[in-house]
């Protein structure tokens, strides 16, 4: 294994543990959410210093590796990846730390009506199956997996699209809970943004493996 | 410039060219070079456009020097050579019997690995090749060696020293002063191997910047070992190994996604 082979496999390893902190940050909030667990939001909102932490060593890893091996064909192409994925997941945490203040910020659990008209639980489901996905597709360099993710964002798109008719009828019928559903809405909103942030990983695990480049409909996909 | 290329009793046959090709300055069809037994180039076809700079890559002894050699008939008198298949520069195959080789070589310039001027003057290693065709009125000559040596970006540095040995300048300078060498019989061509191999990362810069503002006027091939001196000076790259040429195309696309796994392994440095 050359020095830059191995370079690139710690790279690899610490994306991994990226992909497995941010999927742990989705899925606490989802229980914060969910069971009211102020504890566990405030821990999700304690966690994002070390997803930061580990976002910044994997950027300097990245940029000591341009600069010191020149690398070029699959092996630029991968770093060129690592340094975009490493980004979308960091907002994707960042986007799990706003669901867990929303948590706090209402100070009681979610009206469960709300939570079923917003079709909240769904949401968590696609959302941290696409982050599963992605991450179960750059682990075994899975392509077929990776555009399986772009399906599920469809899933996710259609629910957001939704959450505004609901918010516009509740709005209409001057209900009195309007914090449980402005906040829903909001934490909507978080998990369609983690959908497309989940989205551009699977687009750049195709781009350093497919060399295509898929996002903004490129012609060259 | 093939006409002057060209013996003076050479017939009209030569100068027919194949309009519908003009657009590459060199073209080579199906090239095969053989040492003897040994088959050294296999199957070669090459077009290189004008104005152009062109990086061949590859292991030692792929084939890549005597490719490029090729190109001003360097290897004729390498014991046991033998070429197959057309070699056109301007659409003129620069193998025909007619061609005067002197008369390529003049047209076709070459700069080596390692500088190699002669021990002489500055101004006489640039008007070397006047002298030799018979030039030596001295204004011709006068601005033949300022003209030169702007052009290889050494005017600045030796124009008050015109008569110190070339022996004297640095490896760098020696290097420049071999392509103003080049140059002064104004070829369209400039083929270099491995140019700067033999100097130090600043010399080497000033190299390549020069290739770079060269290419205005020249069409260049150059072989070199580095990576990243391919990437950084070429707009084409052919990656050649044992004898074949493997992958061709724009350096961008060889350097971010080579088709051929030979070339993504010999690029990312995990040959064989």
């Amino acid at each position: 294994m050359t020095h830059l082979d191995s370079s690139i496999h710690q790279l690899k390893e610490s994306l991994i543990e990226m992909h497995r902190l941010v999927r742990m940050q989705v899925s606490k909030c989802r229980d914060a959410y969910a069971r009211f667990d102020t504890d566990l939001a405030r821990e999700v909102i304690s966690n994002e210093k070390h997803i930061n932490a580990l976002e910044l060593k994997i950027d300097r890893d990245c940029e000591n590796m341009l600069a010191l091996f020149n690398p070029v064909a699959v092996d630029l192409r991968f770093i060129l990846a690592a340094l975009k994925i490493n980004t979308n997941l960091e907002r994707t945490s960042d986007n799990a730390e706003g669901i867990a203040r929303y948590v706090l910020d209402l100070g009681k659990p979610f009206s469960e009506e709300i939570q079923k008209d917003y079709e909240v639980e769904e949401m968590f489901r696609v959302a941290i199956g696409m982050v599963d996905d992605a991450t179960e597709a750059f682990i075994h360099e899975d392509t077929a997996l990776a555009r399986k993710v772009f399906q599920k964002d469809d899933l996710l798109d259609a629910i957001n699209r939704k959450a505004t008719q609901t918010t516009l009828r509740y709005i209409a019928e001057n209900r009195p809970d309007s914090l449980h559903y402005l906040n829903t809405m909001s934490i909507i909103r978080k998990l369609e943004r983690v959908g497309d942030q989940t989205k551009n990983v699977g687009e750049e695990i195709i781009f350093y493996i497919e060399a295509k480049v898929l996002k903004h409909g490129s012609p060259n996909q | 410039m093939i006409e002057s290329m060209v013996s003076a009793n050479s017939g009209n046959a030569i100068l027919n060219s194949d309009k519908q090709h003009m657009d590459y300055k060199i073209k080579t069809k199906k090239v095969d070079v053989f040492y003897g037994d040994n088959h050294v180039i296999k199957g070669v076809s090459m077009d290189i456009l004008p104005n152009s700079v062109t990086a061949f890559i590859g292991p030692s002894g792929c084939g890549k020097s005597t490719f490029l050699r090729l190109l001003n008939r360097m290897n004729d008198y390498i014991e046991g050579f033998r070429k197959d298949g057309e070699i056109l520069i301007d659409d003129q195959d620069i193998y025909d019997r007619r061609v005067r080789v002197e008369e390529l070589r003049k047209k076709v310039g070459m700069v080596f690995q390692k500088p190699n001027p002669f021990p002489k003057t500055i101004y006489e290693n640039v008007v070397y090749g006047m002298r030799i065709q018979g030039i030596n009125k001295k204004e011709v000559l006068d601005e033949v060696v300022e003209r030169s040596l702007i052009s290889a970006a050494l005017w600045d540095e030796v124009k008050d020293d015109l008569k110190k040995s070339a022996l004297a300048l640095s490896g760098g300078q020696q290097q420049r002063l071999c392509i103003a060498r080049a140059l002064a019989t104004e070829p369209s061509v400039l083929l270099m191997d491995e140019p700067a191999s033999a100097l130090d990362p600043i010399s080497t810069a000033k190299i390549e910047e020069l290739i770079y503002k060269l290419k205005e006027q020249y069409t260049i091939i150059i072989v070199t070992h580095n990576m990243q001196q391919a990437g950084r000076v070429s707009d084409n790259t052919g990656f050649f190994y044992m004898g074949d040429l493997v992958e061709y195309g724009p350096t961008k696309d060889i350097f971010t996604n080579p088709q051929n796994q030979r070339t993504q392994n010999y690029i990312t440095g995990r040959f064989g």
